[in-house]
């Protein structure tokens, strides 16, 4: 392969692991806080997409004057807002209701979020089952650099997914409620007797989850300007093979593997799309046999 | 003297099975009382319910006249109440400065903070050397003074110790006994929960014998001391 094509596919992949990796990290902090698999979180960016297209397709019929930046910021408010709104209101209905039941109903609770969330959006008259054009919010620049060819969007896909990874491993490193965070998946009732309020620590989680979804929504409809109700499942399935691949309920495994799928899928495109399509998931029974754990995650010992 | 505690009639359940029936139990303020009892006698769920981790059936549970019976845990934690659980419970994956920081959630106070630290480190120096060690990688003796240094940081008018001398070697255990001695002399009432009956007994001003899941007696611990059927049973004869 050329060093440039080599470049080439790398910067492409850079742009598709980061969003895998935003999503992959709602399904690992959700996984490490309440062992639940939250086949919703897929849906979840999907919402944020579409609250998006309609408060930017309302701005866009106020005025055309608006600055794209000035749009954009706010585009991204609405995103990160929806996603963890969304996330937070099935936590509140669907999960909390199931806490201390066996762990199989909450998992298919979930997949019944997931289809709800599909079938409901598909059946709104002002959405449909169809495709939608998504309005640009920025206007693509492209560029070229030594041979390889750049553009804003994907800059800004990379650039934005590292802002917010570098904020969230501070929150959960740094702050109290990250403390908390890990306090409380490790071992709820001792988080209790620390006077942790274990409820308002999984709202958090579920809040930051959903809004990185929220932000991998917008994103996502920024490079590929079509949405439509089931624009989640297959990023969401690879993003879940991504946090397997990290090591499920390890954060910065997350944004490991989602990089690394990322990658490797576009490599594998390239060389044949079939592959592309399918390397997500012959990466999946390869870790599941070979490393179980993931890249990043420590034997499972603990009892959960 | 008031009371710091009082537990009335308390019954707790897991599922089918009845692990206390009707249990009370008065701890004044200031002082230290012990519950001793075998295995499965219910002194853990005794103290776990009065934390409120596991959910009682009926009964009432009083802190300083005000009902906590039905109080959410971590609430009760900020009302007062610190618990050194039964086996440590460290977060294994927090350094032992974040343990010891976690535990003052609930409050936010830098010089307060700072000053509860110096008194932890004071009683447990080793935990000062250890302090950026991951908890899960401290010896067992280690991890039971940040059990109890934890413990400590929530600032408890009263505290709950679950078996705090668990697994130490004798040495140790004379120094948990003392430690605990030192943390009600700074003015913390201790209800104590312990296998190694004789020291807790003489650690202690009052005492409560256990058995399944009702007190069998009770009284001043230097008159349990005495008592021969508590020594046969509980003290080696
Ligand atoms: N989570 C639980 N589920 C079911 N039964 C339980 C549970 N916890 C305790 N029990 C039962 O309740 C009874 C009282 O247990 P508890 O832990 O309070 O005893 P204990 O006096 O602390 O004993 P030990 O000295 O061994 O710690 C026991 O019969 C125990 O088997
Ligand atoms: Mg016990």
């Amino acid at each position: 392969m050329e060093l440039t094509t080599f470049f080439q596919q790398l910067i492409n992949g850079l742009q598709l692991g980061a969003i895998y990796a935003l999503i992959a990290l709602g399904y690992t902090m959700v996984y490490g806080i309440i062992r639940l698999i939250n086949f919703a979180h897929a849906d979840f960016l999907m919402v944020g997409a579409f609250a998006v297209y309609f408060f930017a397709s309302f701005i866009l019929t106020l005025t055309n004057a608006i600055p794209p930046i000035i749009l954009f910021i706010l585009g991204l408010i609405v995103a990160l807002v929806a996603g963890a709104l969304i996330a937070e209101l099935s936590n509140r209905l669907a999960y909390k209701p199931l806490r201390y039941k066996p762990r199989l109903s909450a998992l298919i609770t979930a997949v019944g979020v997931s289809m709800f969330l599909e079938y409901f959006f598909a059946s709104l008259p002002f959405i449909g089952p169809s495709f939608r054009a998504f309005p640009d919010l920025l206007k693509p620049v492209s560029f070229v650099v030594g041979g390889v060819y750049l553009n804003n969007i994907q800059l800004l896909d990379i650039g934005l997914a590292i802002v917010l990874m570098i904020l969230l491993t501070f929150i959960v490193n740094r702050t109290m409620m990250g403390k908390a965070m890990r306090a409380v998946s490790q071992d709820k009732d001792a988080a209790k007797l620390m006077g942790i309020n274990v409820e308002r620590t999984i709202t958090f989680v579920f809040l930051i989850g959903g809004a990185l979804a929220g932000a991998a929504g917008i994103l996502m409809a920024m490079t590929y300007p079509r949405i439509y109700p089931n624009m989640g499942i297959l990023p969401g399935l690879k993003a879940f093979v991504a946090a397997v691949l990290g090591g499920i309920g390890n954060i910065p495994g997350a944004m490991l593997g989602g990089f690394l799928l990322g990658i490797a899928e576009i490599y594998a495109t390239s060389y044949n799309s079939l592959l592309g399509e399918g390397i997500a998931f012959a990466i999946l029974i390869i870790v599941l046999l070979v490393r179980p754990q993931g890249l990043l995650g420590e034997k499972q010992s603990e009892k959960v | 003297m008031a009371l710091a505690l009082e537990v009335k009639d308390l019954h707790v359940a897991y599922g089918g099975i009845k692990a206390l029936r009707g249990i009370s139990v008065k701890v004044e303020a200031c002082s230290i009382v012990t519950m001793i009892g075998a295995n499965g006698a219910g002194k853990s769920t005794t103290l776990r319910a009065i934390s409120g981790i596991v959910a009682k059936q009926s009964g009432h549970v009083t802190f300083f006249d005000k009902d906590i019976t039905s109080t959410p845990a971590h609430i009760i934690v900020a009302m007062g109440i610190s618990h050194v659980p039964e086996g440590r419970r460290m977060f294994a994956t927090l350094s032992v400065m974040e343990n010891l920081e976690i535990a003052t959630y609930t409050r936010h106070d830098k010089k307060e903070f700072a000053e509860s630290l110096e008194t932890v480190f004071s009683l447990f120096p080793r935990l000062k050397e250890r302090r950026k060690q991951l908890a899960g990688t401290l010896s067992g003796g280690e991890q039971q003074m940040l059990a109890v240094g934890r413990a400590m940081m929530t600032h408890g008018k009263v505290m709950l110790l679950d078996e705090p001398s668990m697994g130490l070697a004798p040495v140790l255990v004379e120094e948990i006994f003392r430690t605990i001695k030192k943390i009600n002399e700074l003015g913390t009432t201790i209800l104590l929960v312990e296998q190694n009956a004789r020291m807790a007994l003489e650690y202690s001003n009052y005492a409560y014998v256990l058995e399944v899941g009702v007190v069998s007696a009770e009284g001043p611990s230097s008159q349990l001391l005495d008592d021969p059927r508590v020594k046969e049973a509980y003290l080696g004869g």
